[in-house]
């Protein structure tokens, strides 16, 4: 069992983080690793992003949206509540160097993945720019954090509420168009934005890096639930992810797998709606 | 003497007794264990069939060396405890066993009995005893040696990890159980089906081992949350590696990344370990196949194919490149899975796979086989026919052709050596790997293969760790 400390809501309460107490994954984890979740006994495992460790408190934080009912049944849960499994650090860690000019560009929810990255990034001596994005500016996250972890920070806004009105490739292309020696870029977002981020950095054949997020189940190497085609091989996420060349990602496959519950994803809401109605 | 003969002969014409069990068009309806066991009479019944030959040949053929004539004996007494007891000697997991062991290939393949008759049903007899014992509550816990003030690590609560733990913690050494899932007990609760052992079971060994002192942390994945270094650095003098399966294999046709097509791991993970047949009551899903294509022939895929019927498909295929002899599954899976209205389509392998616009499996192309010259492994070679493709509809495919090596470890482990599969490199007598303190067995050295193999190499391994630690052994190996 482990216990929430901390609870903050974001986005319009569609994003929510926790600050656990996890001593031993919080010694351990490093930028671009997961962790898996078992909210409680009747539980599925999900693999849900750690935004942020504090080793020395012995704290990771968590940040998730609430998609279905298992995030929707975090969200449920407060200060001083536990969950009943974190297993982790899982995923190898990001590969970083001092490489020059790198853009870490993150939406929506995969902004949370891309804080500790872009951190890390930065502290390797790269110069950081960072891109944001969001559908409106009340559902941006980590903006602040974001703006430390990096050198610069650009913020788009699918409906112009905030920052550059567009998205996140608009601003991506100014730089790539700006003559920057740009070495690498690290893509995380929703499928479809990587995906256009991608085929938009092979036109400029600059090395672009993106975090996956299949489904998963045990997420140690066993089930092969998380495969993913990368270069027209089948490769498993969890443990030979969840970062890959990005130009040789089959995005459309993965955007279908992702999709294979979506049925039963609704039957599980709709259950836990009629059970606790909020 | 004369006595004794006689009954030896009157023994012999007692017909080899069969266990009560579920029929079949019950069963398919629900998770429920198949047979029901012995009954005490059943089971001594059996017990008196066992001639007690001076010099048995039964016992060669256990990988954990029970003492079969003599537990035989104690059930035939009516001392069902006593052969409860005389079990766990050698065998700290005899209701698995009793269950799961391939007992055709191993103690009942060279009884003297089964030469004229059928042999005497030790596996049978074996699960009598150990579950007369825990259905009495009387768990006996054995006297441990006293403490070594040696700590023992062990990756894997598999069967060749509860092996090592119950041999080593009765040897006076301090044993910690690291298992990376949330539940213990490895491929025998993620992986074989509630309907063949039950889980309560398996909850029941684990359990003991924890009364005799175990320590289990689950959820830890060693060589992530803590290397194996880090072990020896928190203070551990022995390691054992039990990971058990990898990465599952799949066949590398075109098509076989659609929605609908599981691995066996993921497929049996889900059901088992998630209860995902309890769906919406536990929130893991499972595709839930009306037509339903199984790839392979060993005991995961009539697992598959028979969880799959019990999901409430209409039809269940197993399809294999070779034919009946050289299908790897034990005769009585196969037999349950034949009586359950599993079809079994031989001689016969996919070569791709179609889908529909959200790519989910519609069907797939299959080719007929014919069997050439022996390969390495001794079975006859499969050759593909040319221009016999036809093509077969199916909305649910579960691939149990086996499983690679996990790498997860192995690449946080400098000085453990692989073999070029990507398995550990293990001495076949004690276990030993190529790292100093670090033994290995199971499926992580071997590749996919049985539970009582798994528990063979954790008792090899048990009593080589145990010398090592008692020596103040320095050198290695």
């Amino acid at each position: 069992m482990f216990r929430i400390l901390e609870k903050r809501e974001m986005a319009e309460r569609t994003v929510c983080e926790f600050k656990i107490e996890v001593p031993d994954i919080a010694k351990k984890a490093q930028p671009g690793q997961f962790v898996v979740i078992r909210a409680n006994e009747t539980g599925e495992r999900i693999p849900l992003t750690m935004a942020g460790t504090d080793p020395e408190a012995g704290t990771i934080n968590i940040i998730f949206q609430v998609v279905g009912k298992t995030t929707a049944l975090l969200r449920s849960l407060g200060e001083g509540d536990e969950i009943v499994d974190i297993i982790g650090p899982l995923g190898v860690p990001t590969h970083v160097e001092k490489l020059g000019t790198v853009i870490c560009v993150g939406g929506g929810t995969g902004v949370a993945v891309m804080y500790p990255i872009t951190k890390a990034y930065k502290e390797a001596g790269n110069h950081v720019i960072a891109i944001v994005g969001a559908r409106t500016k009340d559902l941006l996250i980590l903006e602040e954090e974001m703006k430390a972890a990096s050198h610069d920070l650009r913020v788009t806004t699918d409906d112009g509420s905030y920052g550059h009105h567009g998205f996140v490739t608009d601003v991506l292309k100014q730089i790539l168009d700006g003559g920057d020696d740009v070495k690498l870029v690290v893509g995380i977002g929703p499928v479809p934005m990587m995906k256009f981020l991608c085929k938009m950095t092979k036109e400029y054949d600059v090395k672009t890096v993106v975090s996956l997020n299949p489904i998963m189940v045990d997420a140690t190497g066993m089930c092969g639930a998380c495969r993913v085609s990368v270069g027209g091989r089948t490769r498993f996420c969890c443990v030979e992810g969840p970062e890959f060349d990005g130009h040789q990602v089959d995005f459309d496959e993965l955007v279908k797998r992702q999709r294979a519950y979506l049925t039963e994803e609704k039957v599980s809401m709709d259950r836990f709606t009629e059970q606790v109605p909020e | 003497m004369a006595e004794e003969k006689a009954k030896g002969k009157k023994r012999e014409k007692v017909p080899r007794q069969k266990m009560l069990e579920q029929k079949p068009e019950d069963r398919v309806k629900n998770f429920d264990e198949v047979p029901f066991g012995y009954t005490p009479e059943l089971a001594r019944l059996e017990a008196g069939r066992c001639l007690q030959c001076k010099k048995p040949k039964c016992n060669d053929g256990c990988p954990v060396e029970i003492d079969i004539p003599a537990f035989i004996q104690l059930i035939y007494e009516g001392d069902f405890i006593g052969a409860a007891h005389k079990l766990k000697e050698q065998n700290s997991l005899p209701a698995i066993c009793g269950r799961v062991c391939p007992q055709e290939d191993q103690c009942e393949k060279v009884c003297i009995l089964g030469k004229k008759d059928e042999p005497v049903a030790v596996g049978r007899l074996e699960r009598f005893a150990a579950d007369w014992e825990r259905a009495q509550g009387k768990i006996e816990i054995p006297e441990k040696d006293p403490p070594t003030g040696k700590r023992v690590a062990v990756a894997g609560s598999g069967p060749a990890g509860l092996t090592v733990a119950g041999d080593l913690i009765k040897k006076g050494h301090e044993v910690t159980i690291f298992e990376a899932l949330h539940k213990t007990g490895g491929v025998l609760v993620y992986g074989i089906p509630e309907f063949r052992l039950p889980k309560a079971i398996v909850q029941a060994e684990i359990d003991y081992l924890a009364q005799l002192g175990v320590e289990i942390k689950a959820g830890y994945v060693i060589g992530r949350i803590k290397t194996v270094d880090e072990l020896f650095e928190e203070g551990y003098d022995a390691i054992f590696l039990g990971l058990g399966a990898g990465l599952p294999l799949f066949m590398n046709i075109p098509g076989e990344n659609l929605c609908g097509i599981y691995s066996a791991n993921e497929y049996l993970t889900r059901s088992n370990l998630m209860k995902a047949y309890l769906f919406p009551e536990y929130d893991t899903p499972i595709a839930k196949g009306k037509n339903v294509a199984v790839f392979g022939a060993g005991n995961v895929s009539m697992d598959s194919a028979r969880t799959a019927l019990r999901l409430g498909a209409d039809k269940v295929r197993i399809v294999y490149r070779r034919s009946r002899v050289e299908m790897p599954a034990r005769i009585e899976e196969i037999h349950h899975a034949e009586e359950e209205g599993v079809e079994f389509h031989l001689l016969t392998t996919p070569a791709r796979f179609m889908g529909d616009d959200d790519g989910w499996v519609t069907g797939m192309e299959c080719i007929r086989m014919e069997l050439g010259e022996p390969d390495e492994s001794g079975r006859r070679r499969p050759i593909p026919i040319k221009g016999s493709e036809f093509s077969m509809d199916c909305d649910l495919v579960v691939v149990a052709i086996g499983a690679g090596a996990n790498p997860l470890l192995p690449t946080t482990t400098p000085g453990l050596e692989l073999n070029k599969r990507g398995y550990i490199v293990a001495d076949e007598e004690d276990g030993k790997t190529t790292k100093k303190g670090v033994w290995a067995g199971g499926d992580i050295v071997t590749g996919s293969a049985t539970v009582i193999l798994a528990m063979g190499a954790g008792r090899h391994a048990a009593n080589s760790m145990h010398d090592y630690l008692m020596s103040g052994q320095t050198t290695w190996p």
